[in-house]
């Protein structure tokens, strides 16, 4: 068979697409029809910056949802003849039903670059937006009465701030995902006959894994107080929901045995959490003391409404643009970190697709076989890019209030 | 002015020391020192022969009396393997008299690293050379060119060539240095792809490609070819941040009373920007290009790695990657400082330049 020609190619990857490009055109179609009645959301599509960030978001957010049908081959999969060949080179012995070509060509373990690009940005998006969410979990829980009450509480939790925020990032990197660290540490037998070991990265996971479970306390508490029946089916429903989720992800240690959490993935998110958790803190509390001044948070406090409901339900919601923003942002900053840890090595195993790893493969036999770090260092800019352009957007459209 | 100095010195200094305890906890852990044992004794020693390894060089010790003792406000003890005295100042050749009691960081002395085989001090030295060099060549390139795009941008607020320019500043923050680093190197350092081929078909290039993808030579000597890549992936990436700051300072200053007062009177656009605006709007860009020094510092050990160029961030990456436990701790230090005292630089110089803030 011969090899493809680069219009092929193209041709051949907007096929395989297909189902993305059908995603994109719904969801467009139905958000532009109803964009005077979506608030913030349909006004993005009045700028064109935002359109073209959120059209790439929405590209590799449906690319990792329909991951299983554009891939072309298993991205462990390694075919023999097929080492460092260029894109568009036919597979070699192909079955009847297999796929005939590599699209973007072989790596240097014969594995089909397209497949483990596609299969790449599922691990990016589950771990960047997830990581980014408990960083904001944490940086509101504590950012919130720190900038609300002031005091001693607020020196000691920004000191701490300031202390991680001085830490070079690569530094803590190279101290906190190491394989020796999840061993230091004595074991404790815990339900279940599972064993919990005392790491540094274990005991942060359950400190920093809390604070969901937490936030969501303290928000229904100072809201519903006053409605006995809707307070407890709230506060129940989320201590059994979060203590099932807490236990699976924070001990490994599930009793239905659903959720779990390798410690090679959680020494990596805890890390990523730990790093992005004090640059929201210290935007959230900023937040906090100036919105603190307003008419409405008088009111409230004149009203006789507690200090919980009025950092939780009068300034948050106000605070919303702004942290909008740095969520879409710090979700591009994230995956730049979680690329830094694959670059070096760190963290997932060295076979897995993400794309930070398979650069780092790559990178080895660059000057002669481009392609294998070439295409994940592209898939990874384009999503960086189109966060940072929605970012862009959104900030835009929530100043013009 | 001078309490207020004192006082962020006293918190820095406090912050460094949590900073280094912190290290010097982590790279001490007790895994760390079994690796070590065995590197440094033998693969094939026991559990208990690693434990008297361990317990004969004061490795045992609580944690804090080790800190203190590498900190140099604790005397260092001496410990004897076989016939041999030890102390945290032994090195070969030197007998123990001429060594002090404390042997710490205070006294100047960092350590001896396992795998370069030479003096903390020293390596950390050489290798800070090289990589300043490089931060200098990076900040050449990225300060002048981010205050260009983000005061061209900043001017005329919305126009076109504000959009065109903010659009490139987001651009390159997406572009971490191990991305733009592939890229320019297919694109300029393949002989097989890019464009050095079709530049050394038309022969205007001698060589097979435009610049070299490794910086490993410019140790010895700095040249175009082998340095321009390393300074761009650095610079692009820094260039981003620098300019939108730069923009809204720029755009902020241009919408001022004073600047429409001018502006009435007839000066024209490019008085109104070189000598009214410009100085005004370069505040807030001083500060964020100091603290922009800690960030670079990432960027340098990616680099380093990527174009094998053996300055401070390839050393960081040696020292942690081959567990050398002093070299890293004194790396550390030397990170720590360069945050600290650029923050310091950055909080004082903003005081300094902005006369519109009195500090109480």
């Amino acid at each position: 068979m011969e090899a493809l020609t680069s219009l092929q190619i193209i041709g051949y990857v907007f096929l395989q697409f297909i189902p993305v490009w059908v995603g994109m055109l719904v969801i467009f179609a139905l958000s532009i029809m109803t964009k005077n009645r979506t608030g913030l959301y349909g006004r993005l599509f009045d700028s064109p910056i935002g359109m073209v960030g959120f059209a790439l978001v929405l590209f590799w957010v449906l690319t990792a949802i329909f991951a299983d049908a554009i891939m072309t081959h298993a991205p462990l999969e390694t075919a023999s003849g097929m080492k460092n060949k260029l894109p568009g080179t036919p597979l070699r012995g192909a079955a009847e039903g297999d796929f005939q070509w590599y699209l973007f060509g072989g790596d240097n373990l014969a594995r089909d670059v397209f497949s483990r690009m596609v299969a790449g940005s599922r691990i990016v998006l589950v771990i960047a937006p997830a990581a980014t969410l408990f960083a904001f979990m944490v940086g509101i829980t504590l950012g919130l009465p720190a900038g609300y009450f002031g005091g001693r509480a607020d020196t000691i939790l920004s000191f701490l701030a300031n202390l991680v925020l001085a830490f070079p990032v690569i530094l803590l990197f190279y101290l906190l995902v190491t394989p020796e660290i999840r061993a230091a540490g004595a074991e404790i037998r815990i339900w279940g006959g599972n064993i919990w070991v005392t790491s540094i990265p274990n005991i942060l996971a359950a400190i920093l894994f809390l604070f969901p479970i937490l936030f969501l306390l303290i928000l229904f508490q100072s809201r519903f107080f006053t409605r006995p029946m809707l307070r407890n089916i709230l506060i129940a429903g989320t201590l059994l929901v979060g203590a099932w989720m807490y236990s699976g992800l924070a001990f490994n240690a599930d009793p239905l045995g659903l959720l779990g959490m390798d410690p090679n993935l959680l020494n990596i998110f805890v890390s990523v959490v730990f790093v992005n958790s004090p640059t929201v803190f210290r935007i959230v509390r900023g937040l906090a003391l100036d919105i603190q001044t307003r008419d409405y948070v008088a009111a409230a406090q004149t009203r006789g409404e507690g200090p919980w409901y009025i950092m939780l339900w009068e300034i948050l919601p106000n605070a919303r643009g702004p942290l909008i923003v740095d969520f879409c942002l710090r979700i591009g900053y994230t995956t730049i970190l979680l690329g830094t840890l694959g670059f070096f090595g760190l963290g997932l195993s060295p076979e897995s697709p993400d794309w930070g790893s398979t650069i780092n493969e790559g990178r080895k036999l660059l000057t002669l076989y481009p392609h294998p770090a070439l295409i994940p260092a592209l898939a990874l800019m384009s999503m960086v890019l189109g966060l940072n352009l929605l970012a862009d957007g959104l900030r835009e459209q929530s100043l013009k209030d | 002015m001078g309490r207020f100095i004192l006082r962020r010195t006293g918190v820095m200094l406090l912050t460094a020391l949590c900073l280094t305890f912190i290290v010097f906890f982590m790279t001490n852990l007790h895994p760390n020192l079994e690796k070590l044992a065995k590197t440094e004794g033998n693969m094939r020693m026991t559990d208990e022969q690693v434990e008297s390894w361990l317990v004969n060089r004061g490795y045992t010790q609580n944690v804090f009396v080790k800190y203190g003792q590498w900190l140099g406000v604790m005397p260092s003890p001496r410990f004897e393997v076989g016939e041999e005295v030890y102390t945290r100042c032994s090195r070969p050749g030197v007998s123990l008299e001429e060594t002090g009691r404390f042997c710490g960081v205070l006294q100047g002395n960092f350590g001896f690293s396992t795998v370069f085989k030479g003096e903390v001090s020293e390596i950390i030295a050489k290798r800070l050379s090289l990589t300043g060099w490089l931060m200098l060549f990076v900040l050449i390139v990225m300060v002048p060119m981010a205050l260009v795009i983000g005061i061209l941008a900043g001017m005329r607020e919305g126009s076109r060539t504000d959009r065109s320019l903010s659009t490139f500043a987001i651009a390159t923050t997406a572009t971490p240095e191990y991305v733009s680093g592939v890229i320019f190197v297919v694109l300029f350092a393949s002989s097989r792809t890019g464009l050095s081929p079709i530049l050394h078909e038309w022969g205007w290039i001698e060589k097979k490609t435009m610049f070299k993808g490794l910086a490993s030579t410019a140790a010895n000597d700095i040249t175009l070819a082998n340095f321009t890549l390393p300074v761009m992936a650095l610079a692009l990436y820094g260039v981003g941040y620098i300019a939108r700051m730069t923009r809204a300072s720029m755009a902020e200053v241009m919408t001022a009373q004073y600047i429409r007062t001018a502006r009435l009177k007839g000066v024209s656009f490019r008085n109104i920007v070189l000598k009214h605006a410009l100085r005004n709007a370069l505040i807030a860009p001083f500060t964020v290009i100091m603290l922009q020094i800690p960030w670079l510092l990432t960027g340098v050990v990616i680099v380093e790695t990527l174009f094998n160029y053996k300055g401070f961030g390839w050393t960081l990456v040696q020292a942690a990657g081959n567990n050398d436990i002093e070299l890293l701790l004194g790396v550390s230090v030397v990170a720590v400082l360069v945050v600290l005292v650029t923050q310091l630089i950055s909080d004082i110089g903003y005081v300094f330049l902005n006369p519109r803030i009195r500090v109480s």
